[in-house]
């Protein structure tokens, strides 16, 4: 009751202010998870914002606060964007999913886009990418390339999202490469340079000669450097410092054709919750320049693959595939469904090692 | 010549003196640093300081105040303790954690029975948690006379690596969809910490917190464990002639914080938390080491620090979203403050004696 009251009253008196100043001004907050240096998952959502800034100029004012901590640290950042008289408030991490749907509740007129959550509420979209599209382009290059037949991938943690690119680099590098071998390490983080350091060594020792990796760090790339002949692949940002070797490609998120779509779909009123996954298709996922570390063939199959994907020709879960356990996950010619993907929980065949819990 | 003097006697006055002059020193530097950046300092230590307190939405920022104090306090007051007898717990962060594992998991254990029971249960969990995670490196202490910190500190990690494991496996929501985190614990009506009075901030953690404030008050000050405390820190071998246990007092210290630091971990979990996630801790338990220095080992000036703490906390993240200031220039912000303090420390036992050097 009190809460209600307090937010009426501060909506009047945001109400006077606005309608004195910037009556046209759409105002946007960005809410980040780690720092917008980490050169990965935060500085991609931050050229988004520019990007947004750059597009509408003066019809835009955006503001973020970045190392956010997840639950009630996030609440607040976003309660007081909202205050502060926010239209639109972008929550870029999985973990302010809670927070944003409390918050999203206090403010119904205050829109809000959570980045690879599964709520939603009438003001409360969601958002994602199909990373596991540029997975499958990694997976060819990967499998090709490795002259161990063992290539390294570092995951962060365990879940979907993760699993899911694990699948995808697996079976297209399987496809590419019969006898590759997948080894899997555990980081626990999303960015963390010693640890993820640490883990592309292991895997360098084991005989890995390509690193996959899905956290967010260019650390790996800098132990591949040093240990030389290993091939890495940038995650989120390009990590083009890396190229041409051993950095030979990339998958970029790139939020900014959906951050502006957004900020115009309010500007014009045709603003609604959805959930929006895009892929190569829509520019979400970008694949970062294949440099000539690669052979020239590998290229061009690589390229075919990537086209394939863009235009809805080829899917990345197409049968006949087996799980892990050889029970069958897809028929021949059929593909994987957005929910199955989208709770995706088990290895698909060929891949070694348990998912831990 | 300038020079340091050992003073006859620690100076009460500049003991109590340090804390405020290093909050000044730290908003003069802070305020040049903000310049440096290219901000107006005066309006950017405003930003912190002020808006929190008494902006435009004064009402919405105070209480929170009280939800990011809270846990400070609770854990700050406990470190006091053992800080004060030279026990040094370093992991209250992991005591934390695992108060909010236990407390959690008696709450989701019960899951959907609705019953006055549970959320009491869970904060007794929650204090059994903290207090047998403190207990590990109290009894190899005691035993085998092995390094408190260094145990302490190390346990943080491993309980980093419990909370992962529970928030992947074990206590993640079936619901959800294989993400990793628990049922929100905020929409379970019996495990909810929730507000006393809404909009007041006042959750059961806060009360909790003034509690201990007084509890340690009357510990140390009236108390024969207090003085046990005392006389360990100032002369450990005059109290082991006074009868003084060293033994007991580890084992009481180190097990005291913990179950404060446990109390911390389950309120916050069943309240402005939630959940039981990956990133749940957010450094408390480091935190509370800053204040409880901050605030000279006593528990009312705990309680200050921590209010202080909170402050820069709020305000910081308010200065970054208004200001644009990047989050780092916050962080050094925060980092001075305690630099500060240590540097003028050196004031309380020693004094500056300008002039010439006496020649033999």
């Amino acid at each position: 009751m009190k809460f209600t009251k307090l937010l009426a009253s501060a909506a009047l008196v945001m109400g006077l202010v606005t309608a004195a100043h910037a009556q046209d001004k759409t105002k946007l907050g960005f809410v980040y998870v780690g720092p917008i240096g980490d050169g990965g998952w935060t500085h991609e959502h931050e050229k988004g914002r520019l990007a947004v800034q750059e597009r509408f100029g003066d019809k835009v004012e955006s503001v973020y606060v970045e190392s956010v901590a997840e639950g009630p640290d996030a609440e607040r950042v976003m309660t007081q964007m909202a205050l502060d008289g926010a239209d639109m408030i972008f929550a870029t991490s999985f973990g302010f999913m809670d927070p944003t749907i409390n918050v999203a509740a206090k403010f119904p007129d205050v829109k809000f886009e959570h980045a690879t959550g599964y709520k939603r509420a009438d003001n409360v979209s969601t958002y994602s990418a199909r990373f596991y599209e540029g997975r499958a382009i990694q997976g060819l290059i990967a499998g090709k390339m490795t002259k161990s037949n063992v290539v390294g991938y570092i995951g962060s943690y365990p879940i979907p999202e993760v699993i899911r690119g694990i699948n995808s680099a697996f079976i297209h590098a399987r496809k590419a490469n019969p006898d590759v071998q997948f080894k899997i390490v555990w980081a626990y983080t999303w960015f963390d340079p010693a640890k993820e350091a640490d883990a592309a060594k292991v895997l360098i020792e084991q005989g890995a000669d390509v690193i996959l990796q899905h956290t967010d760090s260019t650390a790996p790339q800098a132990a591949a450097q040093e240990a030389g002949n290993v091939v890495t692949f940038g995650q989120a940002s390009d990590m083009s410092q890396y190229a041409p070797y051993p950095r030979v490609s990339s998958i970029i998120d790139d939020w900014a054709p959906y951050y502006i779509a957004r900020t115009q779909a309010l500007m014009d009123g045709t603003w609604e919750s959805k959930d929006t996954w895009d892929g190569i298709g829509a520019g979400m996922v970008g694949i970062g320049e294949i440099s000539d570390a690669v052979p020239a063939d590998i290229k061009a199959e690589a390229l075919a693959l990537k086209a394939s994907l863009a235009d809805g020709s080829y899917h990345a879960f197409t049968g006949p595939l087996n799980k892990q356990d050889g029970t069958e996950f897809l028929a021949d010619g059929a593909t994987a469904d957005d929910a199955t993907l989208a709770g995706m929980n088990f290895y698909v065949e060929g891949i070694e090692g348990t998912i831990p819990q | 010549m300038i020079a340091l003097e050992k003073r006859p006697e620690p100076s009460r006055a500049f003991s109590l003196a340090a804390p405020l002059l290093a909050v000044a020193a730290t908003m003069f530097f802070g305020g040049v640093l903000f310049a440096l950046l290219g901000k107006d300092p005066f309006e950017a230590i405003q930003t912190i300081f002020w808006e929190p307190l008494f902006g435009q939405h004064w009402r919405y920022y105070s209480p929170q105040l009280l939800i990011k104090g809270a846990p400070l306090v609770l854990i700050a007051i406990g470190l006091s303790l053992g800080f004060k007898a030279g026990i040094w717990n370093i992991g209250a962060e992991g005591q934390y954690i695992m108060g909010a594992l236990f407390g959690a998991g008696v709450g989701l254990a019960f899951y959907p029975t609705e019953s006055v029971f549970i959320f009491p249960l869970m904060v007794l969990a929650g204090a059994l948690g903290g207090w047998l995670w403190a207990m590990i490196p109290a009894v190899l202490k005691v035993k085998f006379g092995t390094n408190e910190i260094l145990v302490s500190l190390m346990l943080v990690y491993v309980a980093e690596q419990f909370l992962a494991s529970m928030a992947l496996g074990l206590m993640r929501n079936p619901q959800g969809m294989g993400f990793p985190g628990s049922r929100n614990l905020q929409q379970y009506a019996s495990a909810h910490n929730a507000e006393l009075l809404s909009g007041t901030g006042m959750h059961w953690g806060v009360v909790a917190a003034f509690i201990a404030v007084i509890f340690g008050y009357v510990l140390l000050a009236r108390h024969r464990l207090g003085f046990a405390i005392r006389v360990t820190g100032d002369a450990p071998r005059a109290a082991a002639f006074s009868g003084v246990n060293p033994a007991r007092l580890v084992l009481f210290c180190l097990g005291m914080s913990g179950l404060l630091a446990g109390l911390a971990g389950v309120f916050e979990v069943a309240g402005p938390a939630g959940q039981v996630t990956i990133d749940f801790n957010v450094g408390y338990g480091f935190t509370a080491i800053i204040v409880a220095f901050l605030g000279r080992l006593h528990p009312v000036g705990i309680l200050l620090a921590a209010a202080l703490m909170a402050l820069t906390y709020i305000g910081g993240d308010i200065a970054q979203s208004k200001l644009q200031l990047p989050a780092a220039a916050i962080q050094v912000f925060q980092g001075m403050l305690l630099f500060f303090l240590l540097a003028l420390d050196l004031f309380t036992n020693y004094r500056l004696r300008l002039g010439r050097k006496e020649v033999v």
